[in-house]
Protein backbone atom coordinates (compact mmCIF):
# COMPACT_ATOMS: atom_id res chain seq x y z
CA UNK A 1 0.00 0.00 0.00
CA UNK A 2 3.12 2.64 1.31
CA UNK A 3 4.61 1.35 -1.71
CA UNK A 4 1.98 2.17 -4.58
CA UNK A 5 1.21 5.71 -2.66
CA UNK A 6 4.84 6.55 -2.78
CA UNK A 7 4.91 5.34 -6.06
CA UNK A 8 1.88 7.16 -7.32
CA UNK A 9 3.40 10.62 -5.93
CA UNK A 10 6.26 10.17 -7.05
CA UNK A 11 4.82 9.29 -11.06
CA UNK A 12 3.18 12.49 -10.09
CA UNK A 13 6.18 14.54 -9.05
CA UNK A 14 8.21 13.14 -11.93
CA UNK A 15 5.05 13.99 -14.43
CA UNK A 16 4.85 17.19 -12.87
CA UNK A 17 1.31 18.40 -11.09
CA UNK A 18 0.50 20.85 -14.17
CA UNK A 19 -0.28 17.69 -16.15
CA UNK A 20 -2.28 16.47 -13.02
CA UNK A 21 -4.07 18.86 -13.06
CA UNK A 22 -4.39 19.25 -16.54
CA UNK A 23 -6.20 15.40 -16.10
CA UNK A 24 -8.39 16.10 -13.61
CA UNK A 25 -9.92 19.56 -15.56
CA UNK A 26 -9.51 17.73 -19.48
CA UNK A 27 -11.70 14.75 -17.20
CA UNK A 28 -14.31 17.48 -16.21
CA UNK A 29 -14.19 18.67 -19.50
CA UNK A 30 -14.68 15.67 -21.03
CA UNK A 31 -17.84 14.96 -19.26
CA UNK A 32 -19.45 17.92 -19.26
CA UNK A 33 -18.93 17.52 -23.28
CA UNK A 34 -20.44 14.23 -22.92
CA UNK A 35 -23.39 14.67 -20.61
CA UNK A 36 -24.28 17.34 -22.80
CA UNK A 37 -24.25 15.75 -26.00
CA UNK A 38 -26.49 13.23 -24.66
CA UNK A 39 -28.74 15.37 -23.11
CA UNK A 40 -29.43 17.33 -26.22
CA UNK A 41 -30.48 13.97 -27.41
CA UNK A 42 -32.55 13.93 -24.93
CA UNK A 43 -35.16 16.73 -25.65
CA UNK A 44 -38.55 16.21 -28.14
CA UNK A 45 -37.02 18.80 -30.56
CA UNK A 46 -34.28 16.12 -31.58
CA UNK A 47 -37.08 13.36 -31.62
CA UNK A 48 -39.06 15.13 -34.23
CA UNK A 49 -36.44 16.63 -36.17
CA UNK A 50 -37.04 12.79 -37.65
CA UNK A 51 -40.20 13.13 -40.14
CA UNK A 52 -40.78 9.49 -38.93
CA UNK A 53 -41.30 10.46 -35.47
CA UNK A 54 -42.65 14.37 -36.14
CA UNK A 55 -45.63 12.88 -38.40
CA UNK A 56 -46.51 9.96 -37.32
CA UNK A 57 -46.00 9.52 -33.09
CA UNK A 58 -45.60 12.70 -32.41
CA UNK A 59 -49.20 13.65 -34.27
CA UNK A 60 -50.88 11.20 -32.35
CA UNK A 61 -49.35 12.68 -29.21
CA UNK A 62 -50.30 15.92 -29.29
CA UNK A 63 -53.84 15.97 -28.46
CA UNK A 64 -53.78 13.05 -25.38
CA UNK A 65 -53.67 14.45 -22.11
CA UNK A 66 -49.37 14.05 -21.32
CA UNK A 67 -49.41 16.92 -23.75
CA UNK A 68 -52.13 19.10 -23.37
CA UNK A 69 -53.77 19.21 -20.11
CA UNK A 70 -55.26 21.62 -17.50
CA UNK A 71 -52.08 22.53 -15.61
CA UNK A 72 -49.69 22.65 -18.65
CA UNK A 73 -46.98 20.18 -17.23
CA UNK A 74 -45.89 17.96 -19.74
CA UNK A 75 -44.56 14.57 -20.17
CA UNK A 76 -42.79 14.69 -23.83
CA UNK A 77 -41.17 11.78 -25.71
CA UNK A 78 -38.08 11.14 -23.67
CA UNK A 79 -39.62 10.97 -20.41
CA UNK A 80 -41.49 7.96 -20.97
CA UNK A 81 -39.08 6.21 -24.16
CA UNK A 82 -35.70 6.89 -22.10
CA UNK A 83 -34.77 5.72 -18.76
CA UNK A 84 -34.14 8.54 -16.34
CA UNK A 85 -31.30 6.28 -14.63
CA UNK A 86 -27.82 6.40 -15.77
CA UNK A 87 -27.13 2.72 -16.00
CA UNK A 88 -30.20 2.39 -18.17
CA UNK A 89 -30.04 5.31 -20.24
CA UNK A 90 -26.72 4.06 -21.30
CA UNK A 91 -28.15 0.45 -22.67
CA UNK A 92 -31.32 2.31 -23.45
CA UNK A 93 -28.97 5.20 -25.78
CA UNK A 94 -26.70 2.07 -27.36
CA UNK A 95 -29.50 0.09 -28.32
CA UNK A 96 -31.26 3.52 -29.87
CA UNK A 97 -28.30 2.68 -32.61
CA UNK A 98 -30.71 0.19 -33.91
CA UNK A 99 -32.90 3.29 -34.36
CA UNK A 100 -30.60 5.39 -36.17
CA UNK A 101 -29.64 2.39 -38.30
CA UNK A 102 -33.39 2.23 -39.85
CA UNK A 103 -33.42 5.91 -39.92
CA UNK A 104 -30.72 5.02 -42.71
CA UNK A 105 -32.65 2.18 -43.76
CA UNK A 106 -35.77 3.91 -44.24
CA UNK A 107 -38.04 1.44 -42.96
CA UNK A 108 -40.68 3.89 -41.41
CA UNK A 109 -40.66 6.87 -43.63
CA UNK A 110 -44.14 7.02 -45.20
CA UNK A 111 -47.03 6.48 -42.83
CA UNK A 112 -47.56 3.26 -44.75
CA UNK A 113 -44.84 1.93 -43.76
CA UNK A 114 -44.53 3.17 -40.12
CA UNK A 115 -48.29 1.58 -39.82
CA UNK A 116 -47.20 -1.60 -41.50
CA UNK A 117 -45.16 -1.93 -38.54
CA UNK A 118 -46.95 -0.17 -35.81
CA UNK A 119 -48.14 -4.00 -34.20
CA UNK A 120 -44.29 -4.63 -33.94
CA UNK A 121 -43.38 -1.27 -32.32
CA UNK A 122 -46.07 -0.83 -29.76
CA UNK A 123 -45.26 -4.81 -29.03
CA UNK A 124 -41.81 -3.67 -28.25
CA UNK A 125 -42.19 -0.73 -26.00
CA UNK A 126 -45.16 -2.89 -24.26
CA UNK A 127 -42.82 -5.45 -23.24
CA UNK A 128 -39.87 -2.65 -22.39
CA UNK A 129 -42.46 -1.11 -19.91
CA UNK A 130 -43.76 -4.46 -18.52
CA UNK A 131 -40.45 -5.38 -17.70
CA UNK A 132 -39.60 -3.17 -15.59
CA UNK A 133 -42.73 -2.42 -13.93
CA UNK A 134 -43.08 0.45 -16.29
CA UNK A 135 -40.70 2.28 -14.50
CA UNK A 136 -40.99 5.65 -16.41
CA UNK A 137 -44.48 5.65 -15.90
CA UNK A 138 -43.64 5.77 -12.36
CA UNK A 139 -41.29 8.40 -12.32
CA UNK A 140 -44.11 10.64 -12.07
CA UNK A 141 -47.35 8.51 -11.36
CA UNK A 142 -46.55 6.75 -7.88
CA UNK A 143 -48.72 4.22 -6.13
CA UNK A 144 -48.37 5.55 -2.81
CA UNK A 145 -49.58 8.85 -3.35
CA UNK A 146 -52.97 7.39 -4.81
CA UNK A 147 -55.96 8.94 -3.22
CA UNK A 148 -58.63 6.61 -4.18
CA UNK A 149 -61.10 8.74 -2.54
CA UNK A 150 -60.22 11.03 -5.26
CA UNK A 151 -60.12 9.31 -7.89
CA UNK A 152 -63.51 8.19 -10.30
CA UNK A 153 -65.67 5.11 -9.01
CA UNK A 154 -63.72 2.67 -12.16
CA UNK A 155 -60.42 4.10 -11.92
CA UNK A 156 -60.38 3.67 -8.10
CA UNK A 157 -61.83 0.04 -8.49
CA UNK A 158 -59.74 -0.89 -11.30
CA UNK A 159 -56.83 0.14 -9.67
CA UNK A 160 -56.59 -1.02 -6.22
CA UNK A 161 -57.74 -4.67 -7.94
CA UNK A 162 -55.12 -4.57 -10.46
CA UNK A 163 -52.50 -3.34 -7.83
CA UNK A 164 -53.36 -6.13 -5.29
CA UNK A 165 -52.90 -8.64 -8.42
CA UNK A 166 -49.90 -7.52 -9.14
CA UNK A 167 -50.61 -5.57 -12.38
CA UNK A 168 -47.97 -2.71 -13.51
CA UNK A 169 -49.50 0.47 -15.57
CA UNK A 170 -48.73 -0.60 -19.05
CA UNK A 171 -50.66 -3.51 -18.71
CA UNK A 172 -53.89 -1.81 -19.09
CA UNK A 173 -52.76 1.78 -19.94
CA UNK A 174 -51.76 0.91 -23.89
CA UNK A 175 -52.49 3.37 -26.38
CA UNK A 176 -52.65 6.27 -23.76
CA UNK A 177 -50.20 8.57 -26.00
CA UNK A 178 -50.36 7.14 -29.23
CA UNK A 179 -52.79 5.73 -31.86
CA UNK A 180 -53.09 1.45 -31.21
CA UNK A 181 -52.18 -0.81 -33.57
CA UNK A 182 -55.11 -3.52 -34.20
CA UNK A 183 -56.03 -5.33 -31.78
CA UNK A 184 -58.57 -8.18 -31.68
CA UNK A 185 -62.28 -7.30 -30.26
CA UNK A 186 -64.37 -9.69 -31.65
CA UNK A 187 -65.74 -7.15 -33.85
CA UNK A 188 -67.10 -8.63 -37.09
CA UNK A 189 -63.94 -10.00 -38.82
CA UNK A 190 -61.05 -11.73 -37.24
CA UNK A 191 -57.98 -8.82 -37.18
CA UNK A 192 -54.66 -9.74 -37.46
CA UNK A 193 -53.08 -7.61 -35.01
CA UNK A 194 -52.60 -7.94 -31.08
CA UNK A 195 -54.52 -11.12 -29.45
CA UNK A 196 -56.63 -10.10 -26.28
CA UNK A 197 -53.73 -11.86 -24.20
CA UNK A 198 -51.56 -9.84 -25.42
CA UNK A 199 -53.33 -6.65 -25.35
CA UNK A 200 -54.70 -7.87 -21.60
CA UNK A 201 -51.87 -10.48 -20.15
CA UNK A 202 -53.98 -13.07 -17.68
CA UNK A 203 -52.72 -13.13 -14.28
CA UNK A 204 -50.41 -15.60 -13.70
CA UNK A 205 -50.76 -16.92 -10.29
CA UNK A 206 -47.06 -16.57 -9.17
CA UNK A 207 -47.23 -13.22 -10.34
CA UNK A 208 -49.91 -12.21 -7.83
CA UNK A 209 -48.34 -10.92 -4.57
CA UNK A 210 -50.27 -9.60 -1.63
CA UNK A 211 -47.92 -10.30 0.32
CA UNK A 212 -46.11 -7.11 -1.38
CA UNK A 213 -48.87 -4.47 0.47
CA UNK A 214 -48.50 -6.47 3.92
CA UNK A 215 -44.33 -5.77 3.30
CA UNK A 216 -44.73 -2.06 2.48
CA UNK A 217 -47.08 -0.61 5.16
CA UNK B 1 -66.44 15.94 -95.36
CA UNK B 2 -65.86 16.56 -92.20
CA UNK B 3 -63.95 20.25 -92.06
CA UNK B 4 -66.75 22.78 -91.80
CA UNK B 5 -66.89 25.07 -94.61
CA UNK B 6 -66.13 29.05 -93.55
CA UNK B 7 -69.76 30.66 -93.52
CA UNK B 8 -70.90 28.09 -91.67
CA UNK B 9 -67.90 28.11 -89.15
CA UNK B 10 -69.00 32.05 -88.73
CA UNK B 11 -71.83 31.83 -88.11
CA UNK B 12 -71.79 29.55 -84.85
CA UNK B 13 -69.31 31.44 -83.63
CA UNK B 14 -71.97 34.36 -83.76
CA UNK B 15 -74.40 32.31 -81.85
CA UNK B 16 -71.89 31.69 -79.30
CA UNK B 17 -71.08 35.18 -78.99
CA UNK B 18 -74.92 36.13 -78.29
CA UNK B 19 -75.22 33.44 -75.83
CA UNK B 20 -72.80 34.25 -73.63
CA UNK B 21 -73.54 38.23 -74.42
CA UNK B 22 -75.60 38.57 -71.20
CA UNK B 23 -72.96 36.69 -68.90
CA UNK B 24 -70.33 38.51 -69.96
CA UNK B 25 -71.66 41.87 -69.60
CA UNK B 26 -73.54 40.88 -65.98
CA UNK B 27 -71.35 38.65 -64.22
CA UNK B 28 -72.89 39.50 -60.86
CA UNK B 29 -75.39 41.13 -60.92
CA UNK B 30 -77.68 39.08 -62.36
CA UNK B 31 -77.60 36.46 -59.32
CA UNK B 32 -77.83 38.55 -56.78
CA UNK B 33 -81.33 39.88 -58.29
CA UNK B 34 -83.14 36.19 -57.54
CA UNK B 35 -80.97 35.08 -54.36
CA UNK B 36 -82.12 36.22 -51.22
CA UNK B 37 -78.97 36.94 -48.72
CA UNK B 38 -78.75 34.01 -46.33
CA UNK B 39 -77.03 33.84 -43.50
CA UNK B 40 -75.34 30.58 -42.60
CA UNK B 41 -74.39 30.05 -38.99
CA UNK B 42 -74.57 27.37 -36.56
CA UNK B 43 -76.82 27.00 -33.86
CA UNK B 44 -74.54 28.25 -31.33
CA UNK B 45 -73.92 31.65 -33.79
CA UNK B 46 -70.84 30.80 -35.13
CA UNK B 47 -69.60 30.48 -38.61
CA UNK B 48 -69.96 27.72 -40.52
CA UNK B 49 -66.68 27.02 -41.66
CA UNK B 50 -65.22 27.64 -38.24
CA UNK B 51 -64.69 25.31 -35.43
CA UNK B 52 -66.42 24.55 -32.59
CA UNK B 53 -65.58 27.34 -29.63
CA UNK B 54 -62.83 25.91 -27.12
CA UNK B 55 -63.04 26.68 -23.28
CA UNK B 56 -66.43 27.50 -23.51
CA UNK B 57 -67.43 26.16 -19.62
CA UNK B 58 -68.61 22.84 -20.64
CA UNK B 59 -67.33 20.77 -18.38
CA UNK B 60 -68.25 16.59 -18.63
CA UNK B 61 -69.20 15.06 -15.07
CA UNK B 62 -67.13 12.67 -13.62
CA UNK B 63 -68.16 8.81 -13.25
CA UNK B 64 -72.21 8.37 -11.93
CA UNK B 65 -74.01 5.26 -12.35
CA UNK B 66 -75.95 4.43 -15.05
CA UNK B 67 -78.37 7.08 -16.17
CA UNK B 68 -82.55 6.94 -16.29
CA UNK B 69 -83.66 6.64 -19.55
CA UNK B 70 -86.45 8.72 -21.00
CA UNK B 71 -87.83 6.16 -23.46
CA UNK B 72 -87.78 2.74 -23.96
CA UNK B 73 -85.55 2.36 -26.83
CA UNK B 74 -83.04 5.11 -26.16
CA UNK B 75 -79.76 4.02 -26.53
CA UNK B 76 -78.44 4.39 -22.73
CA UNK B 77 -75.96 7.41 -22.16
CA UNK B 78 -72.68 7.50 -21.27
CA UNK B 79 -72.45 8.51 -17.23
CA UNK B 80 -68.56 8.89 -17.57
CA UNK B 81 -66.26 11.27 -19.56
CA UNK B 82 -64.78 10.13 -23.23
CA UNK B 83 -61.77 12.37 -23.84
CA UNK B 84 -59.13 11.10 -25.37
CA UNK B 85 -61.30 7.84 -26.06
CA UNK B 86 -60.73 6.75 -29.67
CA UNK B 87 -62.80 4.74 -31.96
CA UNK B 88 -60.57 4.06 -34.44
CA UNK B 89 -60.37 1.02 -37.83
CA UNK B 90 -57.39 -0.98 -35.34
CA UNK B 91 -59.07 -0.50 -31.95
CA UNK B 92 -62.64 0.41 -30.25
CA UNK B 93 -61.77 2.07 -26.77
CA UNK B 94 -65.44 1.27 -25.71
CA UNK B 95 -65.74 -2.06 -26.07
CA UNK B 96 -62.06 -2.17 -24.11
CA UNK B 97 -64.60 -2.28 -21.37
CA UNK B 98 -68.22 -3.32 -22.49
CA UNK B 99 -67.68 -6.12 -24.93
CA UNK B 100 -68.82 -9.15 -23.37
CA UNK B 101 -65.58 -10.47 -22.21
CA UNK B 102 -64.13 -7.51 -20.19
CA UNK B 103 -67.25 -6.42 -18.74
CA UNK B 104 -66.65 -8.70 -15.79
CA UNK B 105 -63.50 -7.59 -15.18
CA UNK B 106 -63.83 -3.98 -15.82
CA UNK B 107 -67.20 -3.80 -14.15
CA UNK B 108 -68.79 -1.77 -17.07
CA UNK B 109 -72.32 -2.07 -18.55
CA UNK B 110 -72.33 -5.37 -21.48
CA UNK B 111 -73.25 -4.28 -24.62
CA UNK B 112 -76.73 -5.52 -25.60
CA UNK B 113 -77.43 -8.78 -27.84
CA UNK B 114 -79.61 -6.17 -30.04
CA UNK B 115 -75.56 -5.42 -31.36
CA UNK B 116 -75.19 -8.93 -32.39
CA UNK B 117 -77.69 -8.91 -35.47
CA UNK B 118 -76.77 -8.03 -38.70
CA UNK B 119 -79.58 -5.84 -40.53
CA UNK B 120 -81.30 -8.86 -41.45
CA UNK B 121 -81.84 -9.95 -38.26
CA UNK B 122 -79.25 -12.98 -38.36
CA UNK B 123 -77.98 -13.53 -34.97
CA UNK B 124 -74.26 -12.76 -34.85
CA UNK B 125 -71.46 -14.74 -32.62
CA UNK B 126 -69.14 -11.37 -32.28
CA UNK B 127 -70.44 -7.66 -32.61
CA UNK B 128 -72.29 -6.37 -35.32
CA UNK B 129 -69.73 -3.81 -37.88
CA UNK B 130 -72.56 -1.94 -38.00
CA UNK B 131 -72.92 -1.36 -34.41
CA UNK B 132 -68.69 0.00 -34.37
CA UNK B 133 -69.54 3.47 -33.81
CA UNK B 134 -70.75 3.82 -30.08
CA UNK B 135 -70.99 7.51 -30.14
CA UNK B 136 -73.39 7.59 -33.07
CA UNK B 137 -76.31 6.65 -31.03
CA UNK B 138 -74.42 6.82 -27.22
CA UNK B 139 -73.44 10.41 -26.04
CA UNK B 140 -72.35 11.61 -22.59
CA UNK B 141 -73.71 14.57 -20.41
CA UNK B 142 -72.43 17.68 -20.17
CA UNK B 143 -73.37 20.60 -18.05
CA UNK B 144 -74.06 22.79 -21.15
CA UNK B 145 -77.65 24.61 -21.64
CA UNK B 146 -79.63 22.98 -24.29
CA UNK B 147 -78.96 25.34 -27.17
CA UNK B 148 -83.32 24.92 -28.35
CA UNK B 149 -86.07 24.46 -25.86
CA UNK B 150 -88.17 20.89 -26.17
CA UNK B 151 -91.27 19.66 -24.58
CA UNK B 152 -90.51 15.88 -24.93
CA UNK B 153 -92.38 13.84 -21.93
CA UNK B 154 -91.04 10.32 -21.07
CA UNK B 155 -92.83 7.45 -22.82
CA UNK B 156 -95.50 5.65 -20.86
CA UNK B 157 -93.26 2.30 -20.59
CA UNK B 158 -91.26 4.72 -18.54
CA UNK B 159 -93.43 6.51 -16.49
Amino acid sequence: MDTNKKGLIGRLRATGWGFAAMLFIGGILFWGAFNTAMEWTNREAFCISCHEMKDNVYQEYRNTIHASNRSGVRATCPDCHVPKEWGPKMIRKIQASNEVLHKILGSIDTPEKFNAKRLELAKHEWERMKKTDSRECRNCHNFDGFDYAEQGRRSSRMHQTGLNEGKTCIDCHKGIAHTLPEVEQAIGAPKHGATPEEFHPPVKPEETKPEADKSKS
Amino acid sequence: MNKPTFPFARARAAALVLALLPALLLPTAAPAATEAPVKLQTLRGADINASDPEGDGTRYGRDQPPLPRDFVQQPPLIPHAIRGYNITKNFNKCLDCHAWARAKETGATKISVTHFKDREGQELSSVSPRRYFCNQCHVPQSDAKPLVGNTFKPGTGMR
